[in-house]
């Protein structure tokens, strides 16, 4: 296009330099690179640098000092064999996401079954369910929870009410976790939200269908809109252990920033933040920042290859 | 379907109880959150006390109390720093976000494939591995305790999963409208401008307010980067409210945590329709 303009011949004399100049700089400003470029500059120097860097420090003792030492692959050797409060920390991430994740995406689609129909008021209680899911991972929430479970506090005045003594929910380290992977169920909203697009989708036809053959709702649900939803299931499974896995405000918030009781709290990022933010030791948190990386693709790339094996037979 | 085949009492019944209990299950989703609000307008020694929702006594005591902190900054300050930021970001990400997209969207050229392969694997990268070496180059620039970490990279379309979204609407744009505005004799810019914008507006609606929430809520980078009072948002100078003084004054505490959230469930109200498409249709976490 501006080459044509360029070997154009001119019709006049005047309008000649016009459009000469004109295409220098427009051949500049509307190459697809101009528009490339702010998002090439962004990915080059916030991600493929910081992540290049934060790969060449993970085998460094890098803490701020001038006396960086390359210590091989030790920082990982420690993570892994020599470190119980990375085990610790992993332990409390991952029956955080064992309970939490499948518990949630359960009850979420439980409640859009209940709210698929449509009803007067339906969409009045999609949108106040939907509410913790909006707040749920911000400093608020987790002040409040500290109140949920705290004693005294909403859940033990509510059993004394049946005469149950509650238990110090967020100060015993048996108990603590359950009241976050209470906090992540309580925010279902999101995964609702989407199931509820989900079963939009699914063809009325096949529930008729199926009705007239005399199948009971059970049946329906299991056999015909469960395996309908199996990809959405997976999908909802997947994006809630990504997220889950790097829970970071309400442990901090509720635990202050310790992982206390007894570092039941302790997640990964939490636990990540102390080793950079607080010890200053950028070459271990940066170790731990790859360790996570992995095990995140590993299991996105795990549970994708299984969900195609059940989402397929459909 | 059944609700409506059925007739008379029968019916009538049973949608009464559907409520029933649909309400019942509303009302403990949200009771935390009501007693919040509730506790706000109590008189300290009333929170725990008091089994009721209804604050016999209403006081906004709290409220002034609270909102003039204790770290020498009051809450005026985090708020309009929580709305700078926000605001910045949400610029930011309209206007890069925008742009990038319209190229993976419109263009051709070499490495495109490629690019957009980067751009998915940037989706899932997560924020946690990004943030140390970044402080690292931030540290180094002298940006730590300012607010350009959190903003300037927004200019840079860094949210993938925005320039994705756009990227997505803008192809299913009808592809005329841009060859006519071409052959009108539209250079790309304008074609942009004013073709591709104004179609886009409930894109850049869903852009706007995700982005708004999410550096409202965002809690990990705002400790990160901001030390000094002065710059504290309101989710950091709430943590440390709760650090200096709020296990001592619950109310307070609630009153400024009730006024934190305001912000975004007003934003929730207003584009509730937005917000629930945009999750619906895009599949994104908040």
């Amino acid at each position: 296009m501006i080459e044509a303009t360029r070997t154009m011949p001119p019709e006049g004399g005047e309008a000649l330099p016009m459009p000469r100049r004109r295409a220098a700089w427009f051949s500049l400003v509307e190459s697809p690179w101009f528009f490339m470029a702010p998002w090439l500059v962004g990915i080059l120097a916030f991600m493929a640098l910081p992540i290049v860097w934060s790969f060449v420090i993970s085998f460094t003792n890098y803490s701020f000092s001038p006396n960086t030492q390359f210590v091989g692959l030790s920082n990982y050797q420690t993570m892994l064999f020599n470190d119980p409060r990375f085990i610790q920390a992993l332990r409390v991430t991952g029956i955080y996401i064992f309970f939490g994740v499948p518990l949630q995406v359960a009850f979420s689609l439980l409640v859009a079954i209940a709210l698929n129909k449509r009803f007067a008021g339906a969409d009045f209680y999609r949108a106040a369910l939907f509410v913790p899911s909006l707040l749920g991972a911000s400093v608020a929430v987790a002040v409040l929870w500290s109140q949920v479970f705290g004693n005294p506090g909403i859940v033990n005045s509510a059993l004394a009410v049946f005469g149950i003594k509650g238990a110090n929910w967020l100060n015993d380290p048996r108990y603590a976790i359950y009241t976050l992977i209470a906090l992540r169920v309580w925010e279902f909203g999101s995964s609702m939200v989407i199931f509820l697009a989900a079963l939009r989708q699914i063809p009325k036809e096949l529930l008729e269908a199926a009705a007239i053959d005399g199948a009971t709702s059970w049946v329906r649900f299991r056999f015909v809109v469960l395996p309908l939803l199996a990809p959405v299931v997976v999908f909802n499974l997947i994006m809630q252990m990504i997220s889950a896995s790097q829970t970071f405000t309400q442990a901090y918030v509720i635990s202050g920033g310790t992982g206390a009781p007894a570092n039941s709290l302790l997640f990964y990022t939490l636990y990540l933040y102390q080793k950079g933010f607080s010890n200053f030791q950028m070459g271990y948190a940066s170790a731990m920042a790859w360790f996570l990386l992995v095990v995140i693709g590993c299991a996105t790339f795990l549970i994708l290859k299984s969900g195609r094996r059940w989402v397929n037979n459909d | 379907m059944t609700d409506r085949a059925m007739t008379g009492s029968g019916s009538m019944m049973r949608l009464l109880l559907k409520h029933a209990v649909l309400l019942g299950c509303t009302y403990v989703m949200l009771y935390p959150l009501i007693w919040m609000i509730s506790r706000s307008f109590m008189p300290e020694g009333q929170i725990f006390a008091s089994p009721s929702l209804i604050p016999a006594e209403p006081t906004l005591e709290n409220f002034v109390l609270g909102w003039r902190s204790t770290q020498g900054q009051s809450f005026s300050v985090f708020f309009l720093n929580s709305f700078i930021i926000a605001g910045l970001a949400v610029v930011g990400n309209l206007v890069a976000c925008t742009i990038t997209a319209y190229a993976f969207a419109r263009m051709e050229f070499r490495g495109m494939t490629l690019m957009f392969a980067v751009l998915i694997v940037s989706l899932i990268l997560p924020l946690q591995v990004l943030i140390l070496p970044q402080y690292l180059v931030f540290n180094q620039i002298g940006w730590v305790d300012t607010f350009l970490p959190l903003t300037v990279p927004k200019f840079f379309a860094v949210d993938g999963f925005f320039v994705y979204l756009m990227t997505i609407f803008i192809r299913g744009l009808p592809k005329e409208l841009d060859q006519a505005a071409i052959v009108d004799g539209c250079g790309r810019w304008q074609v942009l401008w004013y073709v591709i914008v104004p179609l886009c507006k409930p894109a850049l609606a869903t852009v706007a307010i995700f982005t708004f929430i999410w550096t409202w809520g965002d809690f990990f980078g705002q400790l990160v980067y901001l030390n000094s009072a002065e710059k504290l948002t309101v989710a950091v100078g709430l943590n440390r409210f709760l650090d200096t003084t709020g296990s001592s004054f619950y109310g307070q505490l609630l009153a400024m945590s009730t006024l934190s959230v305001v912000p975004v469930l007003i934003i929730f109200m207003l584009f509730q329709r937005l917000i629930v498409e945009g999750l619906a249709t895009t599949g994104m976490k908040l």
